[in-house]
């Protein structure tokens, strides 16, 4: 197993490479720079801005500083952003977006996976019609109009919970919260009930009957176990997606997360900070992938022989 | 006191399709440690029947009609769920057919052991699991008190089954119902199994119910047997009576299709040889722990082969007649060795240089639900072949096809059909169609008749021996059923662990078997009740 996770975050680091690599020329040969706006900069000023952050250099040469600071552990000075590192930014930020993202992940699973057990075990009854409908309305749902939608509902007309903040007033994360998960419960509702599904119609689980096992033994003990593997595999990569921020939810909601440093970035060609968030967004990815197949081995004993040749 | 009596037991599914008669009328009683075979082809009705007594069949489409089943004073249909429930597992327990998938592969075995204990009788996890390892050493599996935690990837399929019989048995039940509990094993593991159920049937004066499509089980286990043909009995009586004077054409049917006699082999001293194979290895690389091992399937296997003979090659899953067919084929291939084919080396050709060969070596495979592509007629299946190899034009191509529909007895009308739309012996005919589709001089037949029931096993043999003459094919006819491979075969291969280990003319081996391994499969095979009929 150790070697497994070992093995897995060294072939980490030629993936890292390469997205560094792609994604500090591709942002070089976008148009613009973080020097050139609209107003006229004076060009003793640019060119002044320009030494002060290496970018009179040949390109290859910034290339390998970079390098060289990322393998320190340090993503550089924000451009935009005079006096904070990328490090600073991404530090200030990841603490509300964190927190917004467990709260999420917790309202996808709990309520994805009852609403997805509770369709599988009514097939093609209204138990299963219902939830399965509010999947689908979930998933095709964005949030800029859920959002709105929510503080419109329980903010404006019910008055029952605050419309925005984060951390303010009490009741201020439960918007944000539900309107970040309601997608990713979705997701989870349709591929628990698929699971399940799949599952249930196992030999094991006749088997299991044929024992005389209380149905709730059967769904919870036996069938639940092979059910949420799949959910499993995709909660990873998705936890990573939250743990990234969400411009969209921080934006309508006036959560101090990072996805509005991310979406700002790009805009205002902040070399270092779009860099830093690309580098920090690849290495969740490949952190909660690892999590989500340790814990995918860790349910099916079949899969454990094959972690330790990866 | 009858334990079990069934009367006029009948069951239907109704499905969006209709309603569909799975069982009628159905009786029969059993006394304690007394075994009664069930017995019938695919779709009889004969599992429908024993999971109706339990409330096992899912509800709808499944529906009593009719009936009552006296368990011990209690009437078994007229049960509600929970009172089921009580029984299930503790009165009446259940084994299965395929003890690779009835197992939950997520748990470990101990834990799965004890849940009929723990819910049934309420005792202490650890008494629970004393019980269980007690258990495991009687139905043999060694070192019990280490094996009891492994997983049930970790055992082989009749370690598994018994695990299941180990289960089954202990919140100790009267009754066993073992539904085909040794088709999915090998010969000599079923021999072990049916021995073991029988020994625990006299040490706890279980009764059995024991369903299985083979007569030759039934003959070995039962002592009273039901035949049944599309939800209707057949035939009942004791196992002695119904196969020394069965009285129904059906249980007669099923009686003559058992596969026995032998073929009567023609000289081959004026007939030329066909393939000659030397020292061929095949062996795949494993990956363990991060080493590199490797598994050698087929070792060091030398014989040849006449034109217009056919070679039964037999010995149990794992034992690498697969691998050695398929890389004769250079369908996988071969690490070492050399095949001659007709006068030249086919062994290190790629896939372009086989192309001619292709055309003379040809497969037919186990199971034709998983071979033919669903997504292609008879037509196109047939005609693909030929016209790839450049056997024939446009406008022959459909009068070649019609031919060799009415070769392996298909009806020309169903040209246009899919492979969905026929049974599985029709299916088989498709694929052997296939096979001899470009007129091969070799074909490897990879246990065609295994998936199939025993009446339509009799006619695809009868039709592989006719296209054998007809064509003066050679076949290499892969199988672990004894009986078939003497019926069809001029010459057995017998394999063990990748070597051959036994070659004889069929009848030399069949009476008179030199090596320990070839003595020990044909005792497994047939019961003395149907070889001396």
């Amino acid at each position: 197993m150790w070697r497994f996770i070992g093995s897995r975050l060294l072939q980490a680091i030629p993936v890292l490479f390469v997205v560094i690599t792609l994604t500090f020329f591709l942002v070089r040969f976008a148009p613009g720079g973080p020097f050139s706006s609209e107003k006229s900069v004076v060009p003793e000023v640019k060119r002044a801005l320009e030494a002060q952050y290496h970018l009179d250099q040949p390109l290859i040469v910034q290339y390998g500083s970079y390098l060289n600071d990322i393998a320190h552990g340090n993503f550089g000075p924000s451009f935009k952003y005079p006096g904070r590192s990328v490090n600073e930014l991404i530090a200030a930020g990841l603490p509300a977006t964190a927190e917004l993202g467990f709260y999420a992940l917790f309202v996808s699973v709990i309520v994805g996976m009852a609403a997805g057990i509770i369709a599988a075990l009514n097939q093609n009854t209204w138990r299963d019609h219902v939830p399965m409908a509010a999947a689908m309305l979930g998933i095709c749902m964005p949030a800029f109009l859920l959002g709105p939608l929510m503080v419109l509902v329980f903010g404006l007309w019910l008055e029952w919970l605050p419309v925005s903040g984060w951390g303010e007033v009490p009741g201020d994360k439960i918007l944000p919260s539900l309107t970040l998960g309601a997608a990713y419960a979705a997701y989870v509702a349709r591929l628990t009930r698929s699971g399940m599904l799949e599952v249930l119609s196992q030999d094991y689980i006749r088997t299991a009957r044929a024992k005389g096992l209380p149905e709730y033994v059967v769904v919870m003990k036996h069938a639940l176990r092979g059910g949420v593997i799949p959910v499993v595999s995709f909660l990873g990569p998705a936890f990573a997606g939250l743990l990234s921020g969400s411009f969209v939810v921080e934006t309508i909601f006036q959560v101090p997360g990072l996805g509005r440093f991310f979406v700002q970035a790009a805009f205002n060609r902040d070399y270092t900070l779009i860099l830093g968030s690309t580098v920090f967004f690849a290495v969740l990815i490949v952190v909660f992938n690892l999590l989500s197949d340790v814990l995918a081995a860790w349910l099916n004993p079949r899969l454990r022989n094959g972690l330790s040749n990866p | 006191m009858p334990l079990l009596e069934v009367n006029h037991l009948s069951v239907s599914f109704h499905t969006r399709h209709g309603v569909v008669k799975a069982v009628n009328n159905i009786s029969f009683s059993l006394e304690p440690g007394q075994t009664l075979g069930i017995v019938g082809e695919s779709g009889s009705g004969k599992s429908v029947c024993c999971y109706a007594l339990l409330g096992l069949l899912p509800s709808p489409p499944a529906r009593i009609d009719s009936g009552s089943a006296l368990f011990s004073d209690t009437n078994l249909l007229n049960c509600s769920e929970s009172e089921l429930r009580l029984i299930r597992g503790n009165k009446i327990a259940m084994i299965f057919q395929d003890p690779m998938t009835s197992l939950n592969p997520f748990m470990r075995i101990g834990e799965q052991m004890i849940e009929p204990l723990m819910y049934h009788r309420k005792i202490s996890h650890r008494d629970a699991r004393a019980h269980a390892i007690a258990l495991l050493e009687e139905v043999g599996i060694r070192n019990p008190t280490y094996t009891i935690d492994s997983y049930p990837h970790e055992f082989s399929g009749g370690m598994r089954q018994r695990v299941m019989i180990a289960m089954a048995l202990i919140a100790e039940p009267q009754l066993l119902i073992a539904d085909e509990p040794t088709t999915a094993l090998d010969v000599t593991v079923q021999r072990q199994i049916l021995e073991l159920i029988n020994e625990l049937r006299r040490k706890h004066n279980l009764a059995v119910i024991f369903i299985s499509h083979d007569l030759g089980v039934i003959a070995d286990i039962a002592d009273q047997v039901l035949v049944m043909k599309a939800g209707y009995k057949v035939e009942q009586g004791s196992v002695h009576s119904l196969f020394t004077n069965p009285s129904d054409g059906y249980t007669k049917q099923l009686l003559a299709a058992i596969p026995r006699g032998s073929k009567s082999v023609p000289d081959r001293s004026t007939d030329s040889t066909l393939l000659q194979v030397q020292n061929l290895t095949t062996r795949f690389k494993l990956y363990d722990r991060g080493q590199r091992n490797e598994f050698i399937a087929v070792d060091n296997v030398g014989f040849s082969l006449y034109r217009g003979e056919v070679l039964g090659l037999v010995g149990e899953s794992g034992s690498g007649k697969s691998t050695l067919g398929r890389s004769l084929l250079n369908l996988i291939p071969p690490s070492s060795g050399s095949i001659v084919f007709d006068g030249d080396q086919i062994v290190g050709k790629n896939s372009n240089q086989m192309k001619p060969w292709r055309r003379r070596m040809q497969m037919i495979f186990q199971d034709p639900y998983a071979s033919l592509n669903p997504r292609m007629t008879i037509y196109d299946t047939l005609a693909e072949p030929l016209i790839l190899h450049g056997l024939a034009s446009k406008q022959s191509v459909e009068m070649q096809v019609l031919k060799l529909m009415d070769d392996v007895g298909l009806a020309r009308a169903y040209i246009r059909k899919y492979p969905h739309e026929f049974s599985g012996g029709q299916r088989q005919r498709i694929a052997i169609g296939r096979a001899i589709a470009t007129k091969p001089e070799f074909v490897i037949a990879d246990e065609p008749v295994s998936a199939l029931d025993v009446t339509i096993q009799k006619q695809i043999l009868e039709l592989l021996l006719f296209l054998v003459e007809r064509h003066n094919l050679s076949m290499l006819f892969i199988s672990h059923d004894l009986a078939v491979v003497r019926f069809l075969c001029d010459r057995i291969m017998v394999m063990q662990h990748g070597r051959i280990v036994e070659t004889a003319a069929t009848e030399t081996m069949w009476s008179s078997p030199h090596h320990d391994y070839t003595r020990k499969l044909l005792s497994s095979t047939a019961s003395p009740l149907i070889l001396n009929q």
